[in-house]
């Protein structure tokens, strides 16, 4: 779009079939609804020369006719008759949704894909009041904006649209401020990759045990209304706040991801963590409440404890599961926490993260051959982007870092019943204040 | 007036920008004697995809000249050197594979 509407250069674009939706909703909300759009079988990746070939010889998927027939008079056939001159529209809706009975409100909400498909609470007027008097903040104040993938539309949000969404997810005012950090991160909790990422949410400081969150056991399960609510509101804001979160159109992660339910939300266990908390490290103080979100939470690696002759080794193996385009964050429980300390010395978290930057390490011909680091870190490096451009010097033979550094993260997180303890495979990208939104 | 079983609720959708209609460029005549990047958007071997589109131009149409290019960086970056050159060299653009 940008090479047609902004250069002006006839283009075509060129796209795989299960995609015809969504690329035509997005030229559409980018104002280019006749966008020349051309479309071949899924998938491309992997496929062999002569098997793209046929691609390209056969029938778009989506019109039936030839493939080079589209991408030709998408170049050379001028625009029909009538078709509109630029115009603005605005897409403005009420307020209140159309009074009527609990039973069918609930199944418009449904139908309009306006929850996570379980039930909800109705945001009536009063309910929502009762939410926005948690804040100071005003409730047309505008809390940011939020998408779904980077190359579609951000859509605005304010105080009183988080607070709707934080009653239709159960949540009680009490979270509200944690709620409203979460909207002001900016950050979707439905991102649409088709890789079908999920986010996740770590509270810090006193605000956990103001509202009664679970940092201990089962921290990161049903257990605990706080944890709970406070997730399933994240994920219903960021799909009401952003535009939408349907498969087809404004969803397209191919498998889907129970992580998205509630956001993988728990408070660190600080009390119990031998190390400075997640928030102080990413410059808050001890006292300061503050929600992190980490995205792209895909991948779990687990094991118990830390064995006395192969430690080293078993996390090794853990790491190298990884895919190496998500960076791992261990989530400890506090047993483990103290086995890192016992066992490699690791009086802060800094140091075990040095440690993990040293051990995850593969031969750079594997590295560079996995298919996401040639979708978003090859590129970068042939741009001459550090670390990874000196890491393309490497001989295929050579280990390099699988990560970089300061991508890897240690949260100490539940109730020492064991010492099992996990690595998320996930990227950090903000921390945002609690207290600035009471 | 509002009968007592009917609820009123609050709408939970965010604000959707204005959307502003832009024109299409305006289309080839022809694409005999024009040059056309094939815009390799580095993603998913898209590069395979369109070194073979382009030995179909070779083959069905080669009187058109077609300028294999690869995008700087990936995808999620804006990209305006190779839209410049795409712009003072090229005719036309065909961009894929976008998935």
């Amino acid at each position: 779009m940008t090479i047609e509407a902004t250069y002006g250069v006839p283009t075509v674009a060129l796209h795989t079939d299960k995609f015809d939706r969504v690329v035509r909703a997005v030229a559409a909300q980018n104002g280019m609804p006749g966008l020349r759009q051309a479309f071949v079988p899924q998938p491309v990746m992997g496929k062999t020369a002569a098997e793209l070939r046929a691609y390209i010889d056969g029938r778009d998927p989506i019109t039936k006719r030839p493939v080079m027939q589209e991408v030709i008079e998408g170049l050379t056939r001028p625009p029909a008759e009538g078709d509109p001159a630029a115009v603005e529209f605005d897409r403005s809706t009420p307020r209140l949704v159309e009074p009527d009975t609990e039973e069918n409100l609930h199944r418009l909400f449904l139908e309009r894909d306006w929850t996570d498909k379980l039930p909800i609470i109705l945001p009536t007027e009063e309910r929502v009041a009762a939410m926005l008097a948690a804040t100071r903040r005003r409730p047309d104040e505008v809390v940011g904006h939020m998408r779904p993938t980077h190359f579609r539309e951000a859509w605005e949000y304010t105080v009183e649209k988080v607070a709707v969404n934080a009653v239709m997810a159960g949540a009680v005012p009490a979270y509200f401020p944690v709620i409203l950090a979460l909207a002001a991160t900016g950050v979707s909790a439905r991102g649409s990759s088709s890789s079908s990422l999920a986010t996740m949410a770590v509270v810090n400081g006193p605000v956990r045990h103001e509202i009664g969150m679970n940092v201990g056991t089962g921290a990161l399960g049903p257990h605990n209304h706080a944890n709970a609510t406070i997730g399933r509101a994240y994920g219903l804001l960021s799909q009401n706040l952003q535009g939408g979160s349907v498969p087809g159109i404004t969803y397209m992660g191919s498998m889907g991801n129970n992580y998205a339910y509630n956001s993988v939300t728990f408070g660190e266990n600080e009390e119990r963590s031998p190390w400075e908390p997640f928030h102080v490290q990413h410059g808050l103080a001890p006292g300061d409440s503050a929600v992190s979100v980490f995205t792209g939470c895909r991948s779990t690696a687990f094991t118990l404890g830390l064995r006395e002759k192969y430690w080293r080794e078993h996390v090794r193996n853990l790491l190298r599961g990884l895919d190496p385009h998500t960076p791992p964050t261990l989530l400890l429980d506090p047993i483990t926490a103290h086995q890192f300390i016992d066992r490699g010395g690791f009086g802060k978290k800094e140091a075990l993260i040095d440690w993990l930057y040293g051990a995850a390490t593969m031969p750079a011909g594997e590295y560079w051959d996995y298919q996401l680091v040639q979708n978003y870190i090859y590129p970068r490096a042939t741009f001459g982007e550090e670390p990874w451009a000196s890491k393309l010097q490497a001989a295929p033979d050579a280990l390099i870092p699988m990560f970089r550094r300061e991508d890897i993260h240690v949260v100490v997180v539940g109730g020492e019943t064991n010492g099992y303890w996990r690595i998320m495979g996930c990227t950090y990208q903000t921390t945002c204040s609690v207290d600035e939104w009471r | 007036m509002e009968s007592p079983d009917r609820l009123t609720v609050l709408n939970p959708t965010g604000f959707a920008p204005k959307i502003t209609r832009k024109e299409l460029a305006a289309r080839l005549d022809t694409l005999d004697g024009k040059t056309v990047y094939l815009v390799d958007c580095r993603f998913d071997d898209s590069d395979v995809f369109l070194k073979q589109l382009q030995a179909w131009f070779a083959e069905h149409m080669p009187a058109v000249k077609t300028v294999f290019k690869p995008i700087s960086s990936v995808y999620l970056k804006d990209d305006p050197v190779t839209w410049k050159e795409i712009q003072a060299r090229g005719d036309a653009a065909i961009v894929g594979v976008g998935h």
